[in-house]
C-alpha cells in the first residue's frame, strides 16, 4: 500500500459528512425501521428488549417472594407458581442474560470498538434481533394464557415428557430455545468475522481491546455449545409430539442423557453470561485507574482457558445422580482448576488498581459491586465442586443463592455498571449521579438482603422449587426479610429507569469521551454518525487514544458513495482487499416472520415443517437474489485478486 | 470505605438471624445436625473450605480496600503511557505468587474432597439393612426387601432404621426424577426412573428426623416428605416384626363398618391393606398407616381430624394430587378413620 | 470557519482487489461458522448413539440393522460427486461463466439423485422411529444430515438458476465457491453417519 502524504482541509467534511450519512444511512419512517441494517440499531434493540424482558423477570421473581414471605402462604397456589419461577428462570436466562451481556452489547460496540463502520452480515444481524424478539413474545403469550411451561428452566424429562406434562406448555419452551439459540448463534458469527477480518489496521490481535477478546471468546462458546441445547429441546419436543423415544426409560431412552446433553450447553452457557462481564470490568478498571489493564496476555489467555475448561465441568451439575466415584474426582477437579484463571483474572485487575491514580466514578463503583457480590458467589462454587457437600447443598436454597451471587456479580452488577460508561456514548448524555447512586445501594443492599440468608436456608434444610413450606420449619422470618431485599433491589432498578428517561432528555451533555478512555468507540461523536466515523482509524497501540502518534494515519480510498468496507487480515490487520456491505432491506424481517411460523407452527403439528418450509425457502431466496442496481454498481467497482 | 462497613453489616445481620433460627421446637432437617459419620464427615468437609472461603473474602477485600484508599484522586489524570518496568516486574511476580498460593489452597479443597469422598464410599458392611425406595409423585414407597417373600415389608413415606447399623438405600422412581435428602443423616441422592443406584448411612443417635424431596417433580413437590425414625435395634426389630403382619381384624362394629366402606368404596382402587381384599399399588400401602407419626408424605400429622380432612378432600390440602376426593356421610367417615387408626 | 489545516498521514488502500476466494473473503468466515456449528450438532448425535447404546444390552434392540444397500449407493454417489465439485469449484474462482452454468447444473443433479437415494435409505431403515430409543437416534441422525442435504441443494439450484438469469457481478462466483464448500462439508459429515448408521450396529 502507498503511504501517500497529504494535506486535507476541514472544510470539505461537511460535504463528506453529508455524503456518508446518505451512503449509510436507512430509509424513512416505518419501513425504514423493519429494513435497517444498522448495527447501532440493531444493538439498541437488543438492549430495550433485554432490559424489559430484565424487567419482566424481576417481577415474577417479586411475585414469588411475596408468596414465600409466609409458610403456607395462599397468594399463588402450586400451578402458578409453578409457571412463574420456570418463567423467571427462562426470562432472565434467555431472554435477558445472554441477549444482553453477549448480543446487545456486542453488536453495539463491537465494530465501534475496531474501527469498523457496521457489523459483518448486516441482513443477518437485523435477522437474529427480530427472531429473537419474537420467540420471546410467543413464551410470554403462553404464559398469559396460562400455557406457560412450569418444569422449572431446565425442563427435566420424564416430568417435561409427554407422559407427565401433557398440553403446550413445555413445546413452547423448547421452542423458544430454538428462537433465541438460532438468534446468538448468528451474532456469534457475526462477532467472529468482524473481529478476525474487519478491524483497523495496526489493530493487532494482540492490540484488540480486551472486551472485544472477552465477546469473541463467548461467540466461539456459543458456537460449540449451543447446539447442544438445541438438540436437547428439539429431542425433547420429538418425544412429546411425535412420539420418539430419546429420553423415555421403557424404550431404552435415558433421563440422564438430557441432562448431559443440556448441562453441556448449561455450563458454557454461565461462562457466556460472565465472560462479557469480566471484559467489561477490565475495560472500566483501566478507564478509571488511567493505566491499560495489567497482565493483558495473561487476562486473555485466562479468559480462553475460562472458556475452554467450561467445557470439561458439566457434571458438577449432576453430582446427585449417583455417578462412579472416578467421575466424581475428575469433575470436582475442574471445577475447582478452572478457579485458577479467574483468580488470575482478579489479581490482574488489583494489580491495575494498586498502580493506577483510581478516579472514582459511578461505573467503578458498580465494579466494586462486583468484587464483592461475584466473589462471594466464586468462594460458594467451591463449595458445591466438593461433591459430598454438593449432596448436601445441592437443589436448595443455598444454590439459589450461589447462582444469583455469580450471576448478578459476574454480569448484572458489570452491566450497570457498563450503563453508566457507554450511556454517554449511546445518548450523547451523562446519567445523574444522585439518582446513580441512589439506584446502587438500594439494589447492592436489597440483592445482599434477598440473596445471603438464602445460604443459611439450605444449609437448614429448605430445598428449591417449593411453592410454600411449613411453619414448623421455621424458615417463614428469614424469608420475609429476603422478600423486603427483593422490594428493595425493585425500587434500585426504577431508579435507574427513570435516572434513564431524565438523562435521555436533560442530562449534562457528555462529548466524545468524556471518560478520557482509550479504546476507538470514544473517537467519534456521541452517538455516533451512523457511518461511525468519518476517518477510517489506524491504531498504533491497546488503547489507540492514548497511544496514537499525533500524525497516526487514516485510511483513504474506500468509497463513500457505496457501503464500502476494508477487510483486513486476521492476524495482524493489514488491509487485504475491499468489499460492499449490504444496503437496508426487507427480506431479513420477512425471513424472519416465516421462520416464526414454521416454528410455531410445529408446536401444533408435525406438518408445519414440511409446509413451514415453503415460505422460509422463498423469503431466504429474496434474501440472496440480487438486483439489479447492486449489481451494476458492484461491477463498476470490480476488482478480482491475482488479475 | 463504605462498601466495608455495608459488608460487616450484611455478615452481622446473618449471624443475628442465624443464631435466632436456632432452637425452638422444629422437626430436624438440617446438616448442622449430624447424627451419624456421613453428614458428620460432610459438615467437616463444610466448615474446612468455609474457613478458606472467609480468608479469601477478607484478603482480597484488603488489597482492594487498600487500593482505593491509597490510588484514589479526585481528578481524572492523563493516562500513564509508560510503566515503569520494574514496578510491573514487581507486580508480576506478586501475580505469580498469588496464583501459586491459590493452587496450593484448591489443592488442599481437593484433596479434603477426595478423601471424604472415598469415606462416602466406604461404608461396606455384610449385614447391612437394606431398603429400598421408590419415589411417587408425591409420596415415598419404601420396602425392606427379604429372602424369605413372606418376610417382605411395604410400607410408605416413614422409614425406621436402627442405631448403629449400617443402612444401604437402593434408589429408583416409578414416574419422574425424584431426590431423597434427610440431611441429619446423609447427602441426597436422585431417584431416576431407570436407573437404581445405592446410598450407605448410619444413624448414631436415637431421633426422628425430617427429610423432603429435593428434585422438582410436579404440582406437590413442596409437600414431599419423610420421616427417618431411629431406634434401638431392639426397637427396630419389634417395628419390624409388627409391620410383616397382616392388618389386625377389625375388634368392634364400628371398625367393621370403617372396613366396609373401605372395601366398598373407591379406596381399594390405589391402596392395598394386607389381610384384605385391598391390593392396588397405585397409592401408598396402608397396612399399619395407624402406626405412622404423620400422613400425606409428612404434610398432616397422624391424628382422626387431620386424616378425616385429608379422605375428604385431598385436593384442599394437596391440589393436583392424585387422590379424589371422597365425600362421605359423617359415620362413614368416622368408622372409616377409626378403622384406619386402628391399622397399628 | 478558520480552522487550521491538518497535516494528516494517510493509509491509501483504493487499489485493493474486491473479489477474492478462500479464507480471505468474509463470506468463507461465515460458511466455516455454519460448519462449526452443524459439525458440532452431528459430533452430539453420534455421541447420544453410543451413549443410548451402552443402556441396551442388545443393539439394536428387538430390530434389524438399515439395509446397506441403499445406503452405500449413497456414498459411493456422494463420493462420485466430489470430482464434479471440485471441478466447478476451481472454475468459479478462474471466472468462467460458461463453464459454472454447467458445473452447477451437474451438481444441482447429482444432488437430486442424492435426495433420490436418501429417500429409499429412509425406507430401508427397517424400523419406525417411535419403536425405541434406538429408532429414534437413527432416524435422527440421518433426518439431520437430510435437511444439510436438502438445503445445500436447494442454494446449489438457486444459484444455478441465478447463473443463467443473471444479475451477475463477480460476488456470485465466490457464492458458487463457497456453495462447493459446504457440498464437501455435507459429503464429508456423511461419512461417519454413514459408518454409525450402518455399520455400527453391525459390529458391536
Amino acid at each position: 500500500m502507498s503511504t501517500v502524504e497529504n494535506i486535507s482541509a476541514t472544510t470539505p467534511h461537511l460535504d463528506r459528512h453529508e455524503r456518508l450519512s446518505l451512503t449509510w444511512g436507512d430509509p424513512p419512517g416505518i419501513l425504514g425501521w423493519f429494513m435497517t441494517v444498522n448495527h447501532k440499531r440493531v444493538g439498541k434493540r437488543f438492549m430495550i428488549t433485554a432490559f424489559i424482558f430484565f424487567l419482566l423477570g424481576g417481577l415474577l421473581a417479586v411475585l414469588m417472594r411475596l408468596q414465600l414471605s409466609r409458610p403456607e402462604n395462599h397468594f399463588l397456589g402450586p400451578d402458578k407458581y409453578n409457571q412463574i419461577f420456570t418463567m423467571h428462570g427462562s426470562t432472565m436466562m434467555f431472554l435477558f442474560a445472554v441477549p444482553m451481556m453477549f448480543e446487545a452489547l456486542s453488536v453495539y460496540f463491537v465494530p465501534l470498538m475496531v474501527g469498523a463502520r457496521n457489523i459483518a452480515f448486516p441482513r443477518l444481524n437485523a435477522f437474529s434481533y427480530y427472531v429473537y424478539v419474537f420467540g420471546g413474545i410467543m413464551l410470554w403469550v403462553a404464559f398469559v394464557y396460562n400455557a406457560g411451561p412450569d418444569v422449572g428452566w431446565f425442563a427435566y424429562p420424564p416430568l417435561s415428557g409427554p407422559a407427565f406434562t401433557p398440553g403446550k406448555r413445555a413445546d413452547f419452551w423448547a421452542q423458544m430455545i430454538t428462537f433465541t439459540e438460532l438468534s446468538g448463534l448468528a451474532v456469534a458469527v457475526e462477532v467472529v468475522v468482524t473481529v478476525m477480518k474487519t478491524r483497523a489496521p495496526g489493530m493487532s490481535l494482540n492490540r484488540l481491546p480486551i472486551f472485544c477478546w472477552a465477546e469473541v471468546i463467548t461467540s466461539l462458546m456459543v458456537i460449540f455449545a449451543m447446539p447442544a441445547v438445541m438438540l436437547s429441546s428439539t429431542m425433547l419436543i420429538m418425544d412429546r409430539l411425535i412420539a420418539t423415544h430419546f429420553f423415555n426409560p421403557s424404550e431404552g431412552g435415558d433421563a440422564l442423557l438430557y441432562q448431559h446433553m443440556f448441562w453441556f450447553f448449561g455450563h458454557p452457557e454461565v461462562y457466556i453470561i460472565f465472560i462479557p462481564g469480566t471484559g467489561i470490568v477490565s475495560t472500566i478498571i483501566a478507564a478509571f485507574s488511567r493505566r491499560k489493564v495489567f497482565g493483558y496476555t495473561a487476562l486473555v489467555l485466562s479468559t480462553v482457558a475460562t472458556g475452554f475448561i467450561g467445557f470439561g465441568v458439566w457434571v458438577h451439575h449432576m453430582f446427585a445422580t449417583g455417578l462412579p466415584q472416578l467421575s466424581e474426582n475428575f469433575f470436582t477437579a475442574a471445577s475447582l482448576m478452572i478457579v485458577v484463571p479467574t483468580g488470575v483474572q482478579f489479581f490482574c485487575w488489583i494489580a491495575t488498581l494498586w498502580s493506577g491514580r483510581l478516579h472514582f466514578e459511578l461505573p467503578m463503583q458498580w465494579i466494586g459491586g462486583f468484587f464483592f457480590v461475584f466473589l462471594i458467589g466464586g468462594l460458594t462454587g467451591l463449595m458445591l465442586a466438593a461433591v459430598p457437600l454438593d449432596w448436601q447443598v445441592h437443589d436448595t436454597y443455598f444454590v439459589v443463592a450461589h447462582f444469583h451471587y455469580v450471576l448478578l456479580g459476574g454480569a448484572v452488577f458489570p452491566l450497570f455498571g457498563a450503563f453508566y460508561y457507554w450511556f454517554p456514548k449511546i445518548t450523547g448524555r451523562m446519567l445523574g449521579e444522585a439518582l446513580g447512586k441512589l439506584h446502587f445501594w438500594l439494589f447492592f443492599i436489597g440483592f445482599n438482603l434477598t440473596f445471603f440468608p438464602m445460604h443459611i436456608l439450605g444449609l437448614r434444610g429448605m430445598p428449591r422449587r417449593i411453592y410454600t413450606y411449613p411453619v414448623e420449619m421455621h424458615w417463614g422470618s428469614v424469608n420475609a426479610l429476603e422478600s423486603i431485599g427483593a422490594i428493595l433491589m425493585g425500587l434500585g432498578v426504577l431508579a435507574f429507569i427513570w435516572n434513564v428517561f431524565q438523562s435521555n432528555r436533560f442530562g449534562r451533555i457528555a462529548g466524545a469521551d468524556p471518560w478520557g478512555a482509550g479504546t476507538l468507540e470514544w473517537a467519534t461523536t456521541s452517538p455516533p454518525p451512523n457511518y461511525n466515523f468519518l476517518d477510517l482509524p489506524t491504531v498504533g497501540g491497546r488503547e489507540p487514544l492514548w497511544e496514537n502518534a499525533p500524525d497516526q494515519p487514516i485510511v483513504t480510498g474506500v468509497r463513500e458513495d457505496m457501503r464500502e468496507v476494508l477487510v483486513t487480515r486476521p492476524m495482524d490487520a493489514e488491509p487485504e482487499h475491499l468489499t460492499l456491505y449490504p444496503s437496508p432491506t426487507i427480506w431479513p424481517f420477512l425471513t424472519s416472520l416465516a421462520v416464526t411460523g414454521l416454528f410455531i407452527g410445529s408446536i401444533f403439528t408435525p406438518w408445519a415443517v414440511v409446509w413451514g418450509a415453503i415460505p422460509v425457502a422463498i423469503t431466504l431466496t429474496g434474501w440472496f437474489w440480487p438486483t439489479k442496481k447492486e449489481t451494476e454498481e458492484k461491477k463498476e467497482i470490480e476488482v478480482w485478486e491475482n488479475r | 470505605m463504605n462498601l466495608f462497613r455495608h459488608n460487616s453489616r450484611v455478615f452481622g445481620i446473618a449471624a443475628i438471624l442465624w443464631l435466632a433460627s436456632c432452637g425452638g421446637q422444629q422437626p430436624q432437617q438440617t446438616m448442622f445436625r449430624p447424627v451419624g459419620p456421613m453428614s458428620a464427615r460432610i459438615e467437616g468437609l463444610w466448615w474446612f473450605i468455609f474457613a478458606i472461603a472467609v480468608a479469601v473474602f477478607v484478603i482480597v477485600w484488603i488489597f482492594l480496600a487498600g487500593a482505593a484508599a491509597r490510588r484514589r484522586v479526585h481528578e481524572q489524570l492523563p493516562p500513564e503511557l509508560n510503566p515503569d518496568p520494574a514496578r510491573e516486574q514487581r507486580y508480576l511476580r506478586r501475580v505469580m505468587v498469588a496464583t501459586g498460593i491459590t493452587l496450593v489452597v484448591l489443592f488442599a479443597i481437593l484433596g479434603h474432597t477426595v478423601v471424604t469422598s472415598k469415606y462416602m464410599n466406604s461404608l461396606q458392611s455384610k449385614n447391612p439393612v437394606t431398603i429400598q425406595v421408590y419415589g411417587h409423585q408425591w409420596w415415598w414407597e419404601v420396602q425392606y426387601p427379604n429372602d424369605d417373600a413372606s418376610l417382605w415389608v411395604t410400607t410408605a413415606n416413614e422409614i425406621h432404621v436402627p442405631v448403629g447399623v449400617p443402612i444401604v438405600l437402593q434408589t429408583g422412581s416409578r414416574d419422574v426424577i425424584h431426590s431423597f435428602w434427610a440431611p441429619n443423616i446423609q447427602g441426597k441422592r436422585d431417584l431416576i426412573p431407570g436407573h437404581s443406584s445405592a446410598i450407605w448411612f448410619q444413624v448414631d443417635k436415637e431421633g426422628t428426623y425430617r427429610g423432603q424431596c429435593a428434585e422438582f417433580c410436579g404440582h406437590q413437590h413442596a409437600h414431599m416428605a419423610f420421616y427417618i425414625i431411629a431406634e434401638s435395634p431392639e426397637k427396630f426389630q419389634a417395628w419390624l416384626d409388627q409391620q410383616r403382619k397382616p392388618a389386625p381384624d377389625p375388634a368392634n362394629a364400628t371398625l367393621a363398618h370403617g372396613k366396609d366402606v373401605f372395601e366398598k368404596g373407591t379406596c381399594m382402587m390405589c391402596h392395598t391393606i394386607r389381610g384384605t381384599n385391598a391390593g392396588s399399588h397405585v397409592g401408598p400401602d396402608l397396612t399399619h398407616i395407624g402406626s405412622r407419626t404423620s400422613i400425606a408424605a409428612a404434610t398432616l400429622p397422624n391424628n382422626p381430624g387431620a386424616l378425616a380432612g385429608w379422605i375428604s378432600d385431598p385436593q384442599a390440602i394437596k391440589p393436583g394430587v392424585r387422590m379424589p376426593p371422597n365425600p362421605l356421610t359423617g359415620p362413614d367417615l368416622q368408622a372409616l378413620v377409626a378403622y384406619l387408626q386402628s391399622l397399628k | 470557519m478558520g480552522e487550521p489545516l491538518i497535516r494528516r498521514r494517510e493509509l491509501y488502500v483504493g487499489d485493493l482487489p474486491t473479489i477474492v476466494f478462500g479464507h480471505r473473503s468474509l463470506i468463507w468466515w461465515g460458511t466455516l461458522g455454519m460448519m462449526a456449528i452443524e459439525g458440532t450438532m452431528f459430533a452430539i448425535v453420534i455421541a447420544s448413539y453410543f451413549y443410548l447404546r451402552t443402556r441396551i444390552s442388545n443393539w439394536p434392540p428387538g430390530l434389524m440393522p438399515p439395509a446397506l444397500k441403499y445406503g452405500v449407493l449413497n456414498s459411493i454417489w456422494f463420493l462420485l460427486s466430489v470430482v464434479p465439485n471440485q471441478w466447478t469449484k476451481t472454475i468459479a474462482e478462474k471466472g468462467d461463466l460458461q463453464k459454472v452454468r454447467i458445473g452447477l447444473v451437474v451438481m444441482t443433479m447429482f444432488g437430486v439423485g442424492n435426495l433420490v437415494l436418501r429417500g429409499f435409505e429412509f425406507t430401508a431403515l427397517n424400523c419406525q422411529w417411535d419403536a425405541n430409543a434406538y429408532a429414534s437416534i437413527v432416524w435422527l441422525l440421518l433426518g439431520l444430515h437430510t435437511v444439510h442435504l436438502l438445503t445445500d441443494w436447494f442454494d446449489t439450484a438457486v444459484l444455478a438458476v441465478l447463473f443463467f438469469t443473471g444479475p451477475l457481478d463477480g460476488k456470485r462466483y465466490m457464492d458458487a465457491s463457497e456453495n462447493s464448500d459446504y457440498w464437501y462439508f455435507v459429503v464429508l459429515t456423511w461419512l461417519p453417519i454413514f459408518f454409525v448408521i450402518y455399520i455400527a450396529p453391525r459390529l458391536l
